[in-house]
Parts: structure tokens; sequence; C-alpha cells
């Protein structure tokens, strides 16, 4: 056997056998280590067929029938990714109550089944940003003080440097994130929703999206506010009313006692 | 003394000065003082009594407040934990407070509440003094003047007015002086940003290729070569860039820096024309870029043009290309200064800067 592998060496077609296995392993492992193709991978062909129906009935208005998008209406939903439609769709943005600049967070409008199924048939058009595993979002596994570096210098300017929100132009504004789950961070940053610009997996890595969301998480702990009452965390306007209604009214209230007559 | 400084003083002689205008039906006349109305603690021993307990309860108050912040010193030890800060300063800051305040009440209480309150009426004397009084005290003046002899010896008069204003100099000069440490406002002019000097990403310092920057995604990008760098905050906060990726049919360019972009992607500093605050709020729908100071809005698809707010210049563009390793580069430092406006900008920002000025 070994000897007949010894003679087969020098047989002239040995390099091209050796080259086809060769590619054949390198083709086996691509397809194994390669990143997914990101799509939803449990959604099968009923989930797609219902989410389609489901869409044409709730959202095809404005997204147009085969979801291309309307000029100046809304953006085209080719290629958003199931990760985009479980954002929008399950923090009640979409479906919208109007045409406005903000698409606000409101009641949910649609069942954990439903908008699985429309996140299967949005991620069914194009590949797409897929929705993350728990394990992807769980603060736990993350390194806050990284997070926090990241998240100062990528989120604090709109959503304020511990996540409470803060205003933008024209009527817009960034939502407070205190009441985000883990699952509705890591989508956000992936996907970009309305005014928030996309933070992708070279710019901010998946774990240091996980670094991001340990620290947010970290800013709801009860202790997280060392000096007392934070007054909502947004610094200067709170802080303020503050002391112009309750600190001045006392002031006011003490030199009306001293200069009343006594009775 | 002229002689109208004698009507400089109203002097009341008690008469109503309502009263002389009787054709004057309009007017009101005085009122006077409302009856005087006694106390409880003025009618009865026991209100007086009353009070005074009243005024012990609160001094008590504040005696056991002081008392109990110099304990909370010592039962609450700092250590390294924020809880033990907390307690502390909690402790320490509501015996100081309260001790203060029941001081305070307390002596306001008794103003009040104990001593007379009886009103009294002091007429005020005339202010000014008679004209003997008034006359001594410009005879004294002119007898010191004339004692100096400075009105007969001019050069006397010149040293001490010199002394005099030159000595605050002493300590004006070196106060002003270290106010900023360095008042080479050229500094501006340049950053560590020069040609094939590579994008970086912030805070990590990785390096950036142009397949990573999606369209839509924005990215805060410093110089390579930053971090560890000697100067670092210094330099950082000159040469912050922020950069984005738009569809090349979005993007208005003017067509002297057609060839300052790479493929839709375009980098401006970050440091607001206005007054120097980091703009980074950006929406990516609109393209619009907001400073949170004071509302300044550029229009990153537009050459970074105010289009709201304050700031009169657009964000000054860092012009980028590709290098041969497929990374971000920039073609050149800024071509003007970032930053806020100052008087010098303009002249400074005509002048080439040599590379020994840079290196410095």
């Amino acid at each position: 056997m070994v000897k007949a592998l010894a003679s087969a060496r020098r047989h002239r077609f040995a390099p091209v056998v050796l080259m086809l296995f060769a590619l054949l392993a390198v083709g086996g492992i691509y397809a194994v280590a390669a990143p997914q193709a990101a799509v939803a991978d449990s959604a099968s062909q009923d989930d797609v067929t219902e989410g389609e129906k489901l869409f044409q009935a709730n959202c095809a208005s404005c997204h147009g029938p085969s979801a291309e998008g309307r000029t100046d209406v809304a953006p085209s939903l080719i290629g958003v990714g199931a990760a985009s439609v479980h954002f929008q769709v399950s923090t009640g943005r979409m479906p919208m109550a109007a045409n406005a600049p903000q698409a606000p967070e409101k009641g949910v409008q649609f069942s954990t089944e439903q908008t699985a199924q429309l996140a299967a048939y949005v991620a069914s058009l194009a590949p797409g940003p897929a929705i993350p595993d728990a394990e992807q979002v769980d603060p736990a596994l993350g390194d806050a003080a990284n997070g926090m570096l990241v998240f100062r210098t990528n989120c604090a300017m709109c959503h304020n440097a511990v996540g409470a929100g803060g205003a933008l132009s024209e009527g817009k504004y960034a939502p407070s994130l205190f009441n985000s789950t883990p699952t509705e961070i890591y989508e956000a940053m992936l996907t970009g929703p309305q005014s928030m610009p996309v933070f992708n997996d070279e710019n901010i890595t998946p774990e240091a999206k996980r670094d991001v969301i340990a620290y947010l998480m970290e800013q709801r702990a009860d202790d997280s506010s060392p000096g007392g009452a934070n007054l909502g965390a947004i610094g200067p306007v709170s802080e303020g009313m503050w002391v112009w209604i309750i600190g001045m009214g006392a002031l006011i209230g003490a030199s009306v006692w001293i200069g009343a007559k006594s009775s | 003394m002229s002689d109208h400084s004698k009507t400089d003083v109203v002097v009341h002689d008690g008469s109503d000065p309502l009263s002389v205008g009787e054709k004057d039906l309009d007017r009101f006349p005085n009122p006077g003082l409302p009856e005087h109305k006694h106390r409880l603690s003025d009618e009865s021993e026991a209100g007086a009594k009353r009070v005074e307990r009243q005024i012990v309860i609160l001094f008590v108050l504040s005696l056991l407040a002081s008392i109990g912040g110099v304990v909370g010193y010592f039962v609450f030890p700092l250590d390294a934990t924020l809880g033990s800060v907390r307690a502390s300063t909690l402790s320490i800051g509501l015996g100081l407070g309260v001790g203060m305040l029941g001081i305070g009440v307390a002596a306001v209480h008794w103003a009040k509440a104990l001593m007379s309150d009886v009103e009294q009426v002091d007429e005020r004397h005339a202010q000014r003094s008679d004209d003997a009084t008034r006359a001594d005290a410009i005879q004294a003046l002119k007898d010191g003047a004339d004692d100096s002899r400075i009105a007969r010896r001019p050069v006397l008069k010149g040293a001490l007015v010199s002394a005099v204003a030159v000595a605050p100099l002493a300590f004006v000069v070196p106060l002003v002086g270290n106010l900023g440490g360095d008042w080479n406002v050229r500094k501006f002019r340049y950053t560590m940003w020069g040609p094939g000097v590579r994008l970086a990403r912030d805070p990590d310092g990785g390096l950036i290729r142009p397949e990573q920057v999606t369209i839509g995604s924005v990215w805060h990008v410093i110089p390579d070569g930053l971090l560890g760098s000697e100067h670092m905050l210094e330099e950082k906060a000159k040469a912050v860039v922020l950069m984005v990726r738009m569809n090349p049919s979005e993007l208005t360019e003017a067509p002297e820096r057609a060839d300052w972009s790479w493929d839709g992607i375009v980098a401006y500093s970050k440091v607001c024309t206005h007054v120097g605050c980091p703009v980074a709020l950006y929406e990516q729908q609109t393209h619009h870029l907001l400073c949170p100071c004071h509302q300044s809005t550029f229009d990153v698809s537009d050459g970074a043009k105010v289009v709201f707010g304050p700031a009169k210049r657009a964000l000054p563009q860092l012009p980028i290309t590709v290098d041969d390793e497929g990374y971000l580069v920039a073609q050149s430092d800024f071509h003007e200064m970032v930053g806020p406006s100052t008087w010098e900008r303009e002249r400074y920002s005509d002048l080439p800067v040599s590379d020994e000025e840079k290196a410095h």
C-alpha cells in the first residue's frame, strides 16, 4: 500500500490530483468558516409567504408593492435585512402614524410571530443584516469600559453621555436608550434607522457593539448615580429647572417670611 | 461753591407734600402709618413663653445637627467606595445645613416675635454740612497740597504718577502671559494630516479601507500615528475628522475639489467654525451635520456649507485618496485653518506652511 503510494507520487497526473484535493479542501473550509450570508436562517418558505401578505396589507402603500420604495415617501427595503424590519416593527416605529420627520416609538402593531414573518419576507428580497442572536447582545459578555470609549466617540453626541437621548434639527430627536433592549440597540447600530447613521461591523466590531450594550446596561443599575437623584441625566435643563423653581422658590419664600409681620 | 448745590438736598419739614396742591383733586391723601397691632406675645405672658420655647427648640435643633455632622465625620470614614463618599458628604452636609439654618431661623423668629416691633419714626437729618464745615474741609485739602509742594514741583508729580502707573505691570504682565501659555495662533494653520497620512478609526486607531465605509455610515477619524504621540490631545483636538459615504449622485462638489473625495467618501474637520465644538450629530437621511452647542448645521453633501446657525464658514475639507496598499490616506493637510474664526485667520490661511514649522 505504502509502496503503491510512493510510486504513484511520481505519476504524471499526481500534481493535478493533488491540486484538486487542495482546491476541495480550501472550498470546504471556506464554506464552513466564512461569515454566513446574512439572512434570517430559521425562516421557512411559509414565513416568507405570510410575511408578503402582511407586507402587502400594511406596508406596501408607502414602500411599494415590491418594497422598492417611493420617491419622497418611503425608502426601498430591498437589502435592509431582517434586523432593520425587526427593529422598526418590534418597537412600533413602523408602520408610521403619519409621514413626519421623526418615526417615534409607539404601540407595537404586530405580534412577535408576524414581525418574524415580515422580517423573513424582506430578508428574502435581498441579503441584509440578520437579527443578532442572544450571545451577540449579551451584556454580561461585554466590556463596559471599552463600551464607554466607543459610545463616547460614536454615539454620545446625539444620545447623551449615558444614553438619555437628545434633540436634533427640525423636530427630530435621538431617543432615550434607557428602555431599549440589547437586541434593539444592536440592530440600530447595524442598520441605522431613520436619521441615525449606520455603524457597520468594520466600524464598530460585533465585540465592540456588545461592549456598548454592556455600558448602556450599567447606566440602568440602581447605583449608577452615586450623587443622588440624576434628574433624568439630561444635564443643565432639568438641573436649571430644579434650581430656578425649587431653589429660587425656597429663597423667595424665606424672604417673604423674614419680611412678614409676626402675628 | 456754586449756588445750586443748596437744592441738592431736599429737607422734609414734616408737612405733607401731597396736601400742598389742594386744587389737584385726583391725588390721594397720605394715609399715614396704619394703626399698630400688638402681637400675641406682646399681649400675654403665655404667648411670649410659647415663642421663647419655639426659639429654644430651633437653637437645640441646630445644636443637635451640628453635633450630628461631627459624629458623621467619624462614623463614615472615606474609603475607596462611592457609597462611603455619599454617606460622609450627606451626613456632614446635613449637619452643617440644618445647624446653620436652625440658628438663622431662630434669630429671625426671635427678632420678629419677641423683640419690640413698635414702629419708631427717626427723622433723617439734613445730609448737607453747614458752610463753615465745608469751607474747613476744602481748606484742609488745599493746605495738604501746598504742604506737599506738589504744585510747585512738577517733576515730583510726574515721578509719582509714573511709578504708580508702572508698578501693576509687574504682576499683570505675567498674569496675562500665563493665561494661554502659547500665543501662537498660527499653529491652527497646520495639523498632523499631510500627504500619505493614513486615516485611522477613533478611538482604537484601526486603519480604514474604502470598502469598509458603507453608504450611510459615519466614521470618526484620527490620523494614524496620533495614539501615543507626544502631544496627543492637542493634536487630536486639531486633527479630528468626520468621514461619511453617500451615493456619489447625491454629492455636490466644487470643480476645484472634485478629486478630494473617493467614490462618495468625504472627510471634513470635526471642529465647528463657530466656536470650536465638535460637530458630530450627523443625520444620515438629510446629510446634515448639527453642532450641539449652538445648532450650526452643515450640509455634508454640499461642501459642508452652513445651512443654519451662527457659524459663518463651511467646515474645512480633508482631501483624501487611497494608497498602494488600499488604505484611505490624506492627500495633504487641510487647505485652510481649522477651528473657529480668529482675527488672524485669513492672514495665516494664505501663508504656506514650511515642513520645518510643522515638524516643530
